[in-house]
């Protein structure tokens, strides 16, 4: 007996998709008069090929998953990463049952529970007690298993005092903790979930996060999540799987796979600025450059907590000019404060021929907290005048995927996130 | 703890799989959650609650034994008008609303089937039950006719069950077609309400079936629910109603075959119900 519990083979799920037409559905009247047409073509030219329905144009296949393959092992926490429409919805679905691959095979051992969206069944005209047992039997639990947890889920939950209310008189928060609630106390030995703790928010996700980690660490239960939340893939899953356009490209230890899906969505033309173009203009000196890139100076807008951030700043000179200084003001977007303000010659004085330049500020890996970031360029004259006075700027993204620290995920309050030396002393006793 | 050495599920493209029964058993309280969700549902925000599943077959009876029995006289086989409607009104009503409920079911369940696998054969059929439910509660009236009419029912009564077992899978397989037929193609949801519409006047339900005339009997037993409703009034009124064999038979094997058909073809389009619907 192997510990594989999963073993997708060549895995593939064809859509087929119809344009022109804004039903979802199939009206009975044009499949009718659509046959009566290819009848009478039949009819009229009787030696035609037969081939004349699939020649429809407003006829189109897709393949949302194609050739997917790969094995999960008993306890794996898998993450899925990719970006929209790239078929990982479709592969829970796949695994789930819920649809029917067209090409490929599954195997898999154990109950399977799947979690695409939460309160799947919930019915607003219900009471929340009454949705908790109904959304349980959908999620496939037992009478009995509900009744054993139901206390569990309602503490969980925090809505003891609502529980013979309708939960169409919930408010949204109140609805997505009880749905999570059920869903968080699911024994099967595997557990799909999509998307959803997006909802719900911030201090219930960490709770749910914590609730996920535990089964799995705990009971060596395996589970596949789909995040595009990357701090929470880097933090809970051990391995990841990175689909694009309905393929694997990589899979491997999930910060790897979280570095590179970053790596190649910074890669991405969207971000590339206008070539050629100058940001800034004035008599005595150029801005043709200012982004956020890595330590070889290529473009990147994403970091994680352990990269470095820099910033390269390319202008061109026109004449000499004394008291020149080239800087960046840092902000957090979140609430507009400056963090910094830093020069190129803080540390050494700089005498500049004329001509094309590029330098690359750097700011140290660990300091700063996830968030998004915006670099202000500050180009001067020392006490002269501002050559640009914070009209360029980039914004930046940081992310937190190792987590601060090595045991717990917690949270950290401050402007910043550095990481500090602690030693302790020989003589013990402070 | 974990008992993995159990059976490996595999997922193929067109793979029939025996799972599916097993798998029915496994979700077998699903059916009870959704048809117990349903009656609740329904319910929920009304002033006399389950009273109207009482309310609507008792109006029908008494309109249908003014019209029928006492305007165009028609005769009664014997018994109280009213018992030899009810007893019609009771599988009809059952029939009729199994079949707008069921038909409307998958496409109501909409984001349980998009979201999450169980057998979708639970759905339709939990409306079947929901809307026996009903059929259990109009009942109380029939008794109550009973008494007040000082009925006393022949030993032919104890072959009642049998009779409304064939009402169940008569709803059953007119529902699996529709529901599924519905998924694909939306024309259905207006087709419906002129089937119960049209089938309450075509079915005997306000008249006795002795009243057809006998070279046409054969052809109006195509009407499965003739079956049914002729079953019924010869089990519970007794006496000289009797029972039109070949057509009896013919309404019972047009039951069995709408159903296998009916749960045959829903499987069959089954896995693509989260696709299309």
């Amino acid at each position: 007996m192997s510990d594989t519990v999963i073993k997708v083979e060549n895995l593939g799920k064809k859509y087929v998709i119809r344009h022109q037409q804004n039903q979802r559905y199939t009206a009975l009247r044009d499949v009718l008069t659509n046959k009566a047409i290819s009848l009478g073509k039949k009819l009229l030219h009787p030696f035609a090929l037969c081939s004349m329905p699939f020649a429809d144009s407003s006829r189109e296949e897709f393949w949302a998953l194609k050739d997917v393959s790969f094995e999960v092992k008993q306890g794996d926490r898998i993450g899925i990463i990719g970006r929209n429409g790239a078929g990982k919805t479709t592969l829970l679905k796949l695994l789930s049952r819920i649809t029917e691959p067209t090409t490929g095979r599954i195997a898999i051992k154990g109950r399977v529970a799947s979690l695409l969206e939460v309160g799947t069944g919930f019915h607003p005209e219900l009471t929340g007690r009454e949705n908790i047992f109904l959304n349980g039997a959908i999620l496939g639990m037992t009478k009995n298993e509900i009744k054993r947890k139901f206390d569990e889920i309602v503490e969980f939950a925090e809505i003891e005092k609502f529980l013979d209310t309708p939960v169409k008189r919930y408010s949204s928060g109140m609805y997505v903790r009880l749905a999570f609630a059920v869903a968080a106390h699911l024994e099967p030995e595997i557990l799909l979930v999509d998307e959803v703790l997006a909802v719900g928010d911030a201090a219930f996700q960490k709770k749910c996060l914590g609730k996920m980690e535990n089964v799995s660490t705990r009971e060596g239960r395996t589970v596949l999540f789909v995040s595009h939340n990357m701090p929470s893939i880097g933090n809970l899953c051990g391995q990841a799987i990175q689909l694009s356009d309905g393929k694997v490209s990589i899979t491997g230890r999930a910060i790897d796979v979280v570095h590179h899906y970053m790596a190649e969505f910074n890669g991405d033309e969207e971000f590339l600025p206008p070539s050629g173009s100058l940001l800034a203009q004035d008599e005595e000196l150029d801005v043709t450059l200012f982004h956020g890139c890595d330590a070889q100076g290529l473009r990147k807008k994403f970091f994680t907590t352990s990269d470095k951030v820099s910033f390269k700043i390319g202008y061109r000179l026109k004449q000499h000019l004394q008291g020149l200084r080239v800087g960046l003001d840092f902000l957090s977007v979140s609430d507009g404060e400056v963090i910094f303000r830093s020069f190129d010659d803080d540390m050494i004085p700089r005498q500049r021929a004329p001509g094309p330049k590029e330098v690359i500020c750097s700011i140290p890996s660990h300091l700063l907290k996830p968030g998004v970031y915006l670099a202000r360029l500050q180009i001067g004259v020392h006490n002269v005048r501002w050559i640009v006075n914070g009209s360029v700027s980039e914004k930046i993204t940081v992310e937190l995927i190792d987590g601060v620290n090595k045991l717990y995920g917690d949270y950290r309050p401050g402007k910043i996130m550095p990481r500090t030396e602690w030693i302790y002393l020989e003589s013990g006793r402070v | 703890m974990n008992d993995l050495s159990q059976k490996e599920l595999i997922i193929e493209a067109g793979r029939t799989e025996g799972q599916y029964w097993r798998d029915l058993y496994r979700y077998r309280e699903l059916f009870y959650f959704l048809s117990w969700r349903d009656i609740l549902v329904r319910y929920k925000q009304t002033v006399i609650g389950i009273a109207w599943a009482v309310i609507r077959p008792f109006l029908t009876m008494v309109v249908f034994t003014i019209v029928f029995g006492k305007l165009a006289k028609l005769p009664s086989d014997g018994a109280p008008y009213p018992i030899l409607v009810f007893s019609a009104v009771l599988p009809w009503q059952f029939f009729a609303n199994a079949l707008s409920e069921t038909s409307n079911s998958l496409i109501g369940n909409a984001n349980l089937i998009s979201k999450i696998y169980f057998p979708r054969l639970i759905i339709p059929a939990s409306s079947v039950i929901t809307s026996f439910v009903d059929f259990l509660i109009s009942a109380i009236i029939l008794v109550a006719l009973i008494i007040w009419y000082q009925f006393v029912p022949g030993w032919r009564i104890v072959t009642l069950p049998f009779f409304v077992a064939i009402a169940f899978a008569a709803s059953m397989g007119c529902g699996l077609w529709l529901a599924a037929l519905n998924v694909k193609y939306r024309d259905f949801r207006y087709i419906i309400p002129f089937i119960v519409q049209f089938g309450l006047f075509i079915s005997p339900v306000g008249f006795s079936s002795s009243i057809v005339p006998g070279k046409w009997r054969m052809l109006y037993s195509l009407n499965p629910m003739v079956g049914v409703i002729d079953g019924f009034r010869w089990a519970i009124i007794g006496g000289q109603t009797l029972i039109y064999w070949p057509g009896f038979l013919v309404s019972l094997s047009l039951v069995v075959i709408l159903l296998i058909t009916g749960i045959r073809y829903f499987r069959k389009t089954e896995k693509t119900f989260a696709d299309v619907i």
